[in-house]
């Protein structure tokens, strides 16, 4: 019954979407709000088979259970679920954007950062072929890759084309029920990245190359899995150091990854989404559930992550450590400023025998931001020989921010080792001066001792972005001397 | 090359510099001493371009352009250098990558190209020889973990790295032993040529024997109040400073 009333529905508005899905957008019913439909309409658009509408639906309901979680030391104001779009149609590259249009200040960003041209109209949403020959491109990587065997596609394809893999793994590291928004974003995920690296096969290529020039609409809520089979490696990075704008203030994703004996799955993230102005008024909300699973023994799952963007960002990559010496490894640069806030961190939980984590964390705070750090450090009852090393270091420039931390360590097996430092500074106004003293201006001064501070982070990233990274972090900071 | 007219500044309420009067030609030697207090080092930091110091009267004028209205990079770039009395740390950041930063900020500014990572290295490796610097503090962050002595032979090192016209050296003879006053005292008279002049800050006659002064300057209450040749530093050894500030402190 359910099924006709689908198709009718289906058949009235179905032929209207051939001339422009913006239209429809428009009306009362499909643009904003959230209820079951909208989750079954998400579904029908992505022709997602049964399964993953049920699991949608599961999640949903789950969703109409909980409360926002309000724990976290932020300052967010009330957000209204109805209130916001959740499907867009997927952008069919006939955009009439013009290069003319794109706002200056994004252009000046990109040439900061030493973007290339081409790469800079992509990234702005200009129709791509136009500019290069993106096929040709997009076509060579995937050989390459498919001649190992190595699945990488969207998420939305992996579910049509690779059903089963899907259905193994999905929600096995990022339950629905984990968080709030977990369940939101299983309810509503619009996509993301599906990648699979069988038995022994070495990815040949940081997934970051093919995801730049294809300049994926990461949307907002964005749906990632990575299955790393036994002895199988991956380098996958999310992201991009441009500056992204998006009308969509909430951004709830979720990525799992799942590392199998002897397998190692490095994912970095580069996140510059838009942080409001200077008076704190609009921004994204970067509410993001990470997690990896060591199932494997010897299995490795490393993070490392450049936050400078974002108005508020909330997430803590994290990693089970379930294969015995399975290691895993958390590196991060978070930057906030003017009045940017973040409660940033990670969980390591120790449950296989002689398992270890690391965890630096380089926190730098500047204008009346608020950057904190919580982490969890976790080692059951019956793990032995545990090892954790975590430093949590904060910066802080002038006198208006805040840099807080919250190390959680429950360690209940007695011969675990547990390390845990702290530290904080300031940039001093001698040390300002120091460096003028030798010809060097103040922006270029704290752009030096900045990246010298978080240098251990960014040292862990592709090395492509790393000199990225780099500038980032000084733009990031401009205008926060005083 | 340097003329200092009728210098007042402040800091915070209070006047430091109350009416300096100096002017100094290329090729000289001047050494400024007086009791603590006096405005020694607040004068070095006005001419450096401290900005926590006011200026709130008179004119500095350094190889015929306004010093004051110049930023503290500006005047570095121009060829002003200041030895610090205490230099300070500068964690995370290395003393190669410092210097290479601040030779090349010098080379854009005259319009010249920036040096390549081997020329740079080649420059470094002749100028620590000329102050006995251990290169291994060469990769470690900018004077984190040195010793005093390493710290001020850093500053002549950087000094060295950078040739400037006018060095100002604030005490640099302060937490130095025999050995090291020696190297780096070697090291200012190297780099000194007929075309540049140096400003040295200090208590002692000591410092005063190894680079010797063209002209003796006693600063004191925010005034130079006596001014003379090397004979000057015996004089003040012997005596002290209480005979000059009995003159000065009779006149009012």
């Amino acid at each position: 019954m359910a099924k006709d009333k689908d198709d009718i529905i289906e058949d009235v508005t179905g032929s209207e979407y051939k001339y422009g899905f913006t239209t429809d957008i428009e009306t009362e019913t499909i643009s904003k709000g959230l209820n079951e439909d909208v989750v079954r309409l998400i579904s029908r658009k992505k022709n997602e088979p049964e399964w993953m509408l049920e699991f949608r639906l599961k999640a949903f309901r789950h969703w109409l259970t909980m409360e926002m979680p309000t724990w976290a030391f932020l300052d967010i104001p009330e957000i209204d679920f109805q209130d916001i779009r959740y499907y867009a149609a997927p952008k069919t590259g006939t955009e009439e954007k013009n290069w003319e249009d794109v706002d200056p200040e994004i252009k000046d960003t990109f040439n900061k950062l030493g973007i290339p041209l081409e790469e800079q109209m992509a990234l702005s949403g200009i129709a791509v072929d136009a500019v290069m020959d993106s096929v040709s491109v997009k076509t060579t990587f995937k050989d390459t890759l498919a001649e190992k065997g190595i699945i990488f596609c969207s998420f939305s394809e992996a579910v049509i084309h690779h059903p089963d893999l899907v259905q193994k793994y999905l929600g096995k590291v990022v339950n629905y029920r984990d968080n709030y928004y977990a369940a939101l974003n299983s309810a509503v995920f619009s996509d993301g990245s599906f990648c699979f690296i069988p038995k022994g096969v070495r990815c040949p290529m940081e997934l970051s190359t093919y995801f730049r020039i294809n300049a994926a609409e990461t949307g907002q809520f964005e749906r990632t899995l990575i299955v790393a089979e036994d002895d199988s490696y991956v380098s996958y990075l999310e992201g991009c150091t441009a500056p992204q704008r998006d009308e969509n203030q909430l951004h709830a994703a979720i990525v799992e990854i799942i590392a199998m004996d002897n397998a190692e799955v490095k994912y970095s993230t580069v996140q510059n989404w838009y942080p409001g102005n200077k008076d704190g008024v609009g921004g994204i909300y970067n509410f993001v559930t990470k997690r990896g699973l060591c199932e494997g023994n010897g299995s490795r799952i490393t993070w490392t992550q450049v936050e400078t963007g974002s108005a508020v960002t909330w997430k803590y990559p994290s990693t089970i450590l379930k294969g015995d010496n399975s290691s895993s490894e958390f590196y991060s640069v978070a930057v906030t400023n003017n009045h940017q806030q973040a409660d940033t961190g990670s969980k390591m939980i120790h449950i296989g025998n002689n398992t270890k984590s690391t965890i630096v964390s380089k926190g730098i705070s500047a204008g009346k931001s608020r950057n904190s750090y919580r982490g969890l450090v976790k080692v059951a009852k019956d793990c032995k020989g545990a090892r954790n090393f975590s430093q949590c270091d904060s910066l802080l420039l002038g006198d208006q921010c805040g840099a807080h931390t919250f190390p959680y360590l429950d360690v209940q097996n007695p011969s675990a080792m547990v390390e845990h430092e702290a530290t904080t500074s300031k940039i001093g106004e001698d040390q300002l001066f120091y460096c003028n003293q030798r010809g060097i201006s103040t922006e270029d001064a704290i752009g030096l001792i900045v990246n010298g501070y978080a240098k251990e982070v960014i040292n862990k990233m592709p090395m492509e972005f790393a000199v990225e990274a780099q500038k980032l972090l000084q733009i990031s900071l401009e205008g926060s001397v005083g | 090359m340097l003329v200092i007219k009728d210098l007042h500044a402040k800091i915070g309420d209070k006047e430091i510099l109350k009416g300096i009067n100096l002017e100094i030609k290329p090729g000289e030697v001047h050494a400024i001493m007086g009791p603590n207090g006096a405005g020694k080092s607040t004068l070095s930091s006005v001419l450096a371009g401290r900005e926590v110091f006011d200026v709130t009267e008179g004119e500095v004028t350094y190889e015929g352009k306004d010093l004051l209205a110049l930023p503290a990079e500006d005047r570095a770039r121009e060829g002003l250098f200041m030895s610090f009395q205490y230099p300070v740390e500068i964690p995370g950041v290395s003393t190669v990558n410092f210097l290479k930063t601040a030779v090349n900020e010098h080379r854009k500014y005259k319009g010249e190209k920036a040096l390549s990572a081997g020329d740079f290295l080649k420059l470094m490796r002749e100028k620590q020889a000329l102050v006995e610097m251990d290169a291994k503090l060469m990769n470690r962050s900018v004077n984190e973990g040195f010793s005093g002595g390493e710290k001020k032979k850093n500053e002549i090192f950087q000094m060295a790295m950078l040739e400037p016209k006018l060095s100002i050296l604030d005490e640099t003879d302060s937490g130095l032993d025999i050995d090291a006053l020696r190297i780096v005292s070697k090291g200012v008279n190297t780099l000194k040529t007929s075309e540049t002049s140096t400003i040295v800050i200090t208590h002692y006659q000591r410092l005063l024997d190894y680079i010797v002064p063209d002209f003796v300057h006693v600063l004191y209450d925010g005034r130079i109040v006596k001014s003379a040749g090397k004979e000057l530093v015996a004089e003040l050894e012997e005596k002290g400073y209480d005979w000059i500030k009995e003159e000065v402190d009779g006149k009012k």
